[in-house]
């Protein structure tokens, strides 16, 4: 019997080894290498051998100098300024879609994949034609603004409005993709909680609040935690619609750690710079980890 | 108990594992269709590698004794050449040059690669760093001076450079070795709105205005009306350093170990150029502009003057319904202006026999008769040569009729002021330039934060 099963331990163990050796070689590899690297002021285009790197080692230099400076934190601060006006958004916007495909009788089929559609477009592309949506003289947006009497901003030129943008077109492209999620998470809700709550009389709203919502907790503590780590990552919207500008405006994390990697040939220093970000992100996951209890309720 | 124990740790790593792969893929579709285009290339990249291997294998036992300038000889080499110039229209005239080339050379067989620019450097830089660089490529000014400081290009030798302009072959040379050939230049020069010149009654501009003269007629056709617009210069760091050598400044000292951006000199030009913006008002703000070009506005017929590059000429020729024409653009205390060129390099790691076909290809390129003449016909840019009577084929095209501008700007020629970290430096530049133009700082804040950010975030060799 006990070999019966360690045949089938090596059996399986065969049967995934191509992938895991897909995904060392391919993801596990190149991350452990970026620790090494992000100890050295390798420039990215010499040769990467041994020599190279006990020629360039430097420690930690390039950590105290990212986190001595000042762009660190301004940067840091632009990230979190997107955070907060995406994801409450984006959360709202999937909610009333998840609430939408939900109740819709007629046609629920045609608006999922409507409202899917932007989760697969390609970044480079949407941004292109965002950066032409927002465009202040020929733009969509803004003629619309114009119809109803509003002048509107410069969008993708005006430091002000330039995240603002940002965050518009990244709201539409992954509304979608949570709204599925938390509409999955809609139909997993009992019914019987509905019917218990409206024979005691409560109504849509205190529904909505008191039984929904807790229920649905699981579902919306996944997205939280996955529209975090996304969020930190900005890059295609930024590079493609703003470059970092208006006045550095819109210049967040790994859209530094590509410039400082590709444009001034500091792979050391970007290498860094991405392992400060993973250590953020894995900070804040954790907290989320630890603070589910207080607001996250799964079915016993 | 053992059981649990394996399986838990089976059950770790596949998390561990599973959680980097979601990572990956939560960076995004555009990161990984960049990442495949790029794949792509170097896949094709090596796969004529594979092809280049096998031949040079057999051709390298025979040439190891052999210096470069005698290779030359009749077996065939293949190398590869990459490039980002031709893409967007002139993939055909690059091919028509080279079957020219592989007439006069049958021997020497060229794979050419034509990526567009935006990709272009990232998959450079990989592919040095990876060692599947082709074995001759185009660099721009900025990207010419890294990649020559880390030592990846080889020095060019055994060819004869004298048909090609001395400024120009200067420009890539790095402590007196050639690392580079000029494969084209274009330059900047004033462009001007005949029609409204006649309306606003200011007599079209000479070679020898200075920007006094140019703002001058600039608020009068600015006075037209409030969609008028007098002058565009560019508010950037690619113009400032020239518009700098205007007033006799220079962003770096003499043997570049110190960054000199505070000067009066320049000082004097920053507020001229930005003076235009935020004072005077000839010029259009980002604000003002909305988004529109500023070579759209000048198509519209809105715009005075802009100076831009001689690119512009077909463009302009297409899109414009009024008369124009150009001169030397506006000095301030001196004449300065700008000069593009692009570097064909050779890689460093490829082989003597390859290095040396590749210098012949590139040579040829940039400035044999026939690569000039196609050229210019095709209006693909200048060649850098010398040959006069080629470049006069130049001028007889119209408009604009005073094409001899273009010429007359080279004496005056400044090249940018290349050091290792040539991009971050123009970035700084750039932004505070920026700031100042929106009317954040004023533009001695701007020069003066620019030198304190330069000086501690670059260290100059």
């Amino acid at each position: 019997m006990r070999t019966k099963k360690k045949n089938e331990r090596i059996g399986a163990a065969l049967f995934m080894l191509p992938s895991f050796a897909g995904m060392i070689v391919f993801s596990l590899l190149p991350i452990l290498i970026s620790i090494v690297i992000s100890l050295t002021d390798w420039n990215g285009l010499e040769k990467l051998d041994f020599s190279a790197i006990a020629g360039s080692f430097v420690g930690f230099k390039n950590y105290a100098e990212i986190l001595g400076g000042g762009e660190f934190w301004s940067v840091l601060g632009h990230t979190l300024y997107f955070i907060i006006l995406y994801i409450p958004l984006v959360f709202l916007a999937s909610l009333l879609i998840a609430e939408i495909l939900f109740k819709a009788k007629k046609g629920a089929g045609a608006f999922r994949v409507i409202y899917y559609i932007p989760v697969l477009t390609s970044w480079v592309a949407a941004s292109l034609i965002w950066k032409w949506v927002l465009s202040p003289q020929y733009g969509v947006v803004n003629q619309i603004l114009a119809a109803i009497g509003i002048a509107g901003p410069n969008w993708l030129t005006d430091e002000l409005w330039a995240m603002p943008a940002i965050v518009l077109a990244s709201v539409w492209k992954d509304m979608g993709f949570y709204g599925l999620f938390l509409l999955s998470g809609l139909n997993g809700i009992d019914n019987t909680y509905y019917e218990a709550a409206r024979i005691d009389g409560a109504g849509k709203i205190k529904l909505f609040f008191s039984i929904t919502l807790p229920l649905l907790s699981p579902s919306l503590f996944f997205c939280l935690i996955m529209s975090l780590i996304n969020a930190f990552q900005l890059f295609p919207q930024v590079m493609i619609m703003t470059g970092g500008g208006p006045n550095g405006a819109t210049q967040v994390m790994v859209e530094r750690i590509y410039t400082y990697g590709f444009s001034y040939f500091k792979m050391g220093y970007a290498s860094a710079y991405s392992w400060l970000l993973f250590i953020l992100i894995f900070i804040l996951t954790l907290v989320q980890l630890k603070g589910q209890k207080a607001w996250v309720h799964y079915e016993s | 108990m053992k059981k649990n124990v394996v399986s838990r740790i089976l059950a770790l790593g596949l998390t561990a594992v599973m959680t980097v792969g979601l990572a990956a893929c939560g960076g995004g579709s555009s990161a990984q269709s960049t990442a495949a285009q790029s794949t792509a290339a170097a896949g094709t990249a090596s796969v004529s590698e594979v092809s280049e291997a096998s031949s040079a294998a057999a051709s390298v036992s025979d040439k190891s004794a052999e210096s470069a300038a005698e290779s030359t000889s009749s077996e065939p080499v293949e190398i590869s050449y990459c490039n980002f110039n031709a893409s967007g229209g002139n993939e055909e005239i690059l091919n028509k040059m080279y079957e020219a080339f592989h007439k006069e050379n049958p021997n020497i067989t060229v794979n050419i690669e034509t990526i567009g620019y935006d990709d272009y450097f990232t998959q450079m830089q990989t592919r040095v760093a990876g060692g599947t660089a082709p074995d001759c490529y185009e660099l721009n000014i900025e990207n010419f001076a890294s990649y020559s400081n880390k030592g990846v290009l080889a020095p060019i030798t055994g060819i004869d450079t004298a048909n090609i302009n001395e400024t120009a072959l200067k420009a890539f040379q790095v402590k007196g070795t050639q690392y580079g050939l000029p494969g084209d230049f274009s330059n900047v020069v004033l462009i001007y709105n005949k029609d409204l010149f006649d309306k606003a009654g200011v007599s079209y501009p000479t070679n020898d205005w200075t920007w006094d003269d140019a703002i001058a007629a600039a608020k009068k056709i600015r006075a037209l009306g409030d969609d008028y617009w007098g002058i565009f210069a560019p508010t950037t760091y690619n113009e400032f350093f020239k518009e700098a050598a205007q007033y006799g400044g220079s962003l770096l000292n003499e043997d570049k170990t110190e960054f000199t951006i505070n000067t009066d000199a320049n000082k004097k030009a920053a507020e001229m150029m930005i003076g235009k913006v935020t004072d005077s008002h000839v010029q259009p703000s980002e604000t003002d502009l909305a988004g529109m070009g500023d070579s759209d506005l000048f198509e519209s017929g809105r715009l005075g003057m802009v100076v831009t590059g001689i690119w512009m000429f077909s463009t302009f020729k297409d899109a414009c319904s009024f008369q124009w024409d150009c001169a030397v653009e506006p000095g301030g205390t001196e004449k300065a202006t700008h000069f593009f060129s692009n570097a064909l390099v050779i890689n460093a790691s490829a082989d003597a026999d390859k290095q040396a076909a590749a210098a012949t290809w590139i040579n040829w390129l940039a400035s044999s008769d026939e690569s000039a003449k196609m050229r210019i016909e095709a209006s693909w840019n200048l060649p850098a040569i010398n040959n006069q009577d080629i470049l006069s084929a130049y001028l007889e095209q119209t408009p604009p009729d005073n094409r001899q501008a273009v010429f007359d700007s080279l004496d005056y020629l400044v090249t940018p002021p290349i050091i290792e970290d040539y991009s971050q430096m123009s970035d700084i530049i750039n932004g505070k330039l920026g700031e100042a133009a929106s009317g954040k700082i004023t533009p001695d804040e701007a020069l003066e934060q620019a030198q304190k950010e330069c000086t501690e975030k670059i260290t100059l060799k």
